[in-house]
């Protein structure tokens, strides 16, 4: 018992200080892309063809970026010759409709609150059912650490549960496979109405690096219907928990942002 | 005759010796007999006959061996004299279409549509595929017999799987475990390639184990191309996949000791888990080494600075992940759980060709680093850690020995980090060439055999998770263990459900 304590004393404390405090991120963390598109040369296609998952497409519009299929990985960033697109340090990504993860021209628009009848239901108690429906298993775990010390989810009243029936919604990862299709139908219909689906990875969204696989299904909005879409392969444990944060409108900051 | 090879040996695919299957069969069984085990069996997509490859692997001496044959239709199981394939006899019905003969619990392991067009063991029509999940399972017959049937949706944040207890009260008799739900056709996606997807379809076979598969990958991709990363690389590559055996062993020590109510453990090694994978973010800006591992060597390099915070971060897990884990050791409830709980034996682990902490929890001496070495383990020794109850407690055990070999190692090779370039120009692949690349994954062996064609695309590139191995294991080590200490023995093992799955 002596020898618990003194080591409890010696691990400290942990838990971070988001959201009050701005969290720091390590240098080399890619999150939000920003593409100067005035560095591009005329027809260069470089990026959108190095990109694994097609997630660069231009066209006289300019170039877009779906946020959705980006894995965040740095073919497109080595293949351009003018430097034009790099990572930034900003881990806010979720949204709540799916073109808006489509960067164009105008910023991203992050995740808006639900309407102020669910947010009263779920706002300060959120019981989630995970489904992994396909995928790496590498959503799953950085989304089973927002149950630890140093996330702490439970402090923000959301909880994983452990049956659709205890829940209010779904956190899907993985692109829907055609072997887990009806056991996440089946998960859904179990979960009572009204209900929220939270889209968590590249995978979920669209398919990730599967995507138009025919043993998949693009992602879960093919399946279900979808509340939030949280992009990153797999994203950050912070923009997971970003996003459950705005979508619950327990961000001060949830509109001053782009 | 076989055909003996290195590691990551490139050899031309004409070399490879095919014999009759009766030939086939005996040359398995005699090696296994002298002690191989075999990393690897599977089929090649194609018309007509079906080629079989078969992959040994003879720790003693290092060596491994090709061998194949061809089938058309069915042949004699091999399963009832070398029971350490049949989950891969089962993969090739599935497959390829042919059929094991004798096999004694022939079904699909995946539940994934034929890589032969046209060629199916279960006789579905062409463009079907088995229904998931609907097969019949082992069942046990008799009063106050029962079964009880878990998932593909699990109560944790889990993968999805499918198990089926048969249980006398309390006691599980028997447990089959179902898969499949994750398969998602990249073995069929690979076909053709590398092409822009490739690198990354490796970093996601497994997610937590990015950097162990991405190795293997280009160990196989340079021994095609003739090709050699920089020393710097192979220490870069070294550090990463101890990195990621660090993050993931300490992260199931804490989940053991949470699977056992004991929480301070289970809360510390939480975080502590993520402070290992902040230390591999820290490197290349992904906590699960995203990026890190390209064909040619590494897609980053770090500077003096970045070493010095490596060290400064390594030395303060040291000591946190030590008073953490000692805990366990030191308290007796926790030990009255993990001894005596879901024990194998050598003789078992061996005869179902176990890999990883499982095996060495059995007390076999089999580690890819110190038996077939590539890379910085060709240079640097980390001894085989090994525990010989095959416990859950042992599993724990042999975790922790590994833990602070990988700590030493990690902590040596960030001093000696050799100067130069981390990347090397990688050239078109050699055509009809064939390599197989091990790497000692932190779940244990991962096997990647990449074969090419006449144009120096893969014409079939097989990937072997070490839970493809493991899955079984678990299954056995569950006979007569109460059905509450499922939890604990699968969390001792901690396999892959998409690793396997595809």
């Amino acid at each position: 018992m002596f020898r618990n304590v003194v080591i409890r004393l010696q691990q400290g404390h942990r838990t971070i200080g988001f959201p009050k405090g701005e969290p720091t991120m390590l240098d080399r963390f890619r999150g939000r892309p920003v593409v100067d598109q005035s560095k591009c040369p005329a027809r260069c296609r470089d990026c959108a063809e190095a990109c694994p998952t097609d997630a660069i497409r231009i066209d006289t519009k300019g170039l877009r970026l779906d946020l959705g299929r980006c894995l965040f990985c740095t073919d497109c960033v080595e293949a351009c010759p003018e430097q034009a697109i790099r990572y930034t340090q900003d881990f806010r990504l979720a949204a709540r409709k799916r073109d808006d993860l489509i960067l164009g021209g105008e910023g991203l628009k992050l995740a808006d609150a639900l309407d102020k009848k669910t947010r009263r239901l779920f706002g300060r108690s959120l019981k989630l059912r995970q489904v992994s429906a396909g995928g790496c298993n590498g959503c799953e775990a950085d989304v089973n650490v927002l149950s630890t010390v140093v996330f702490d989810l439970g402090r923000f009243g959301i909880q994983m549960v452990a049956s659709p029936r205890h829940a209010d919604g779904l956190l899907i990862t993985g692109p829907v496979t055609e072997n887990m299709r009806m056991a996440l139908k089946k998960a859904y219909d179990a979960v009572p109405a009204p209900r929220i689906v939270i889209a968590v990875g590249a995978c979920a969204i669209a398919g990730g690096p599967y995507i138009n696989h025919p043993e998949q299904h693009n992602g879960a909005d093919n399946v279900v219907p979808v509340d939030l879409y949280i992009p990153g392969c797999p994203p950050h444990p912070l923009t997971i928990l970003d996003g459950l944060l705005r979508l619950l409108g327990r961000l001060e900051d949830a509109s001053s942002r782009k | 005759m076989t055909l003996p090879l290195h590691n990551g040996e490139l050899l031309n695919r004409a070399k490879i010796p095919h014999q009759n299957v009766t030939d086939f069969r005996q040359q398995v069984i005699a090696r296994v007999h002298d002690g191989a085990r075999v990393a690897g069996l599977f089929g090649l997509p194609g018309n007509g006959s079906a080629p079989v490859l078969a992959v040994l692997a003879n720790g003693a001496s290092g060596m491994l061996e090709l061998v194949g044959t061809e089938i058309s239709g069915e042949y004699p199981s091999l399963t009832p004299d070398v029971p350490q394939v049949h989950w891969f006899e089962r993969e090739i019905a599935e497959q390829c279409g042919v059929t094991p003969q004798g096999h004694p619990w022939l079904k699909p392991v995946r539940f994934a549509k034929s890589l032969r067009h046209g060629h199916d063991a279960w006789r579905l029509a062409a463009d079907d595929q088995p229904l998931i999940g609907v097969a019949s399972f082992y069942r046990v017959e008799g009063e106050e017999v029962h079964e009880v049937a878990v998932g593909p949706v699990h109560a944790g944040v889990i993968e999805p799987g499918h198990f089926r207890f048969q249980c006398h009260g309390e006691d599980v008799l028997h447990l089959e475990i179902s898969l499949g739900y994750q398969h998602r056709g990249v073995e069929r996606a690979l076909l053709g390639g590398p092409d822009k997807r490739t690198i990354h379809y490796m970093e996601t076979l497994a997610g937590d184990t990015t950097v162990g598969h991405a190795i293997a990958y280009c160990q196989a991709i340079e021994a095609l191309a003739g090709c050699k990363p920089p020393a710097r690389a192979q220490v870069l590559r070294g550090i990463a996949l101890e990195l990621e055996r660090l993050a993931n062993h300490t992260g199931d020590l804490g989940a053991l000791a949470g699977d056992v109510g004991y929480l301070p453990t289970q809360s510390f090694c939480g975080r502590l888990r993520g402070d290992f994978l902040n230390m591999t973010a820290l490197v290349c800006g992904s906590r699960f080494g995203r990026g890190l591992v390209r064909p040619g060597g590494t897609g980053i390099d770090v500077d003096e600075t970045r070493i010095g915070q490596l060290r400064e971060r390594l030395e303060q897990a040291l000591r946190d992940v030590t008073g953490a884990v000692n805990l366990l050791w030191n308290t007796s409830s926790v030990r009255g759980r993990f001894e005596r709980t879901g024990a194998l034996t050598a003789e078992t682990a061996r005869e179902t060709g176990l890999v990883g902490v499982p095996a060495r929890a059995c007390g076999l001496e089999q580690d890819v680093r110190h038996e077939f070495p590539s890379g910085i383990y060709q240079f640097v020794q980390i001894p085989v850690s090994t525990y010989h109850t095959g416990d859950v407690f042992a599993r724990a055990y042999v975790r922790w020995l590994e833990i602070q070999r990988s700590m030493a190692f990690v902590d040596e090779q960030l001093n000696a980090l050799p100067a130069g370039p981390v990347r090397t120009t990688v050239g078109p692949l050699a055509k009809d060439a064939a390599v197989v690349a091990l790497v000692e994954g932190w779940r244990g062996e991962i096997c990647h055999v990449a074969m090419t064609d006449k144009t120096g695309r893969f014409a079939r590139y097989k990937v072997v998770d070490p839970s493809f191995h493991n899955w079984f294991g678990l299954a056995l080590a569950l006979r007569n263990q109460q059905i509450s200490d499922f939890p604990l023995c699968n969390k001792s093992f901690n396999l892959s459900y998409c690793g396997h799955d595809l």
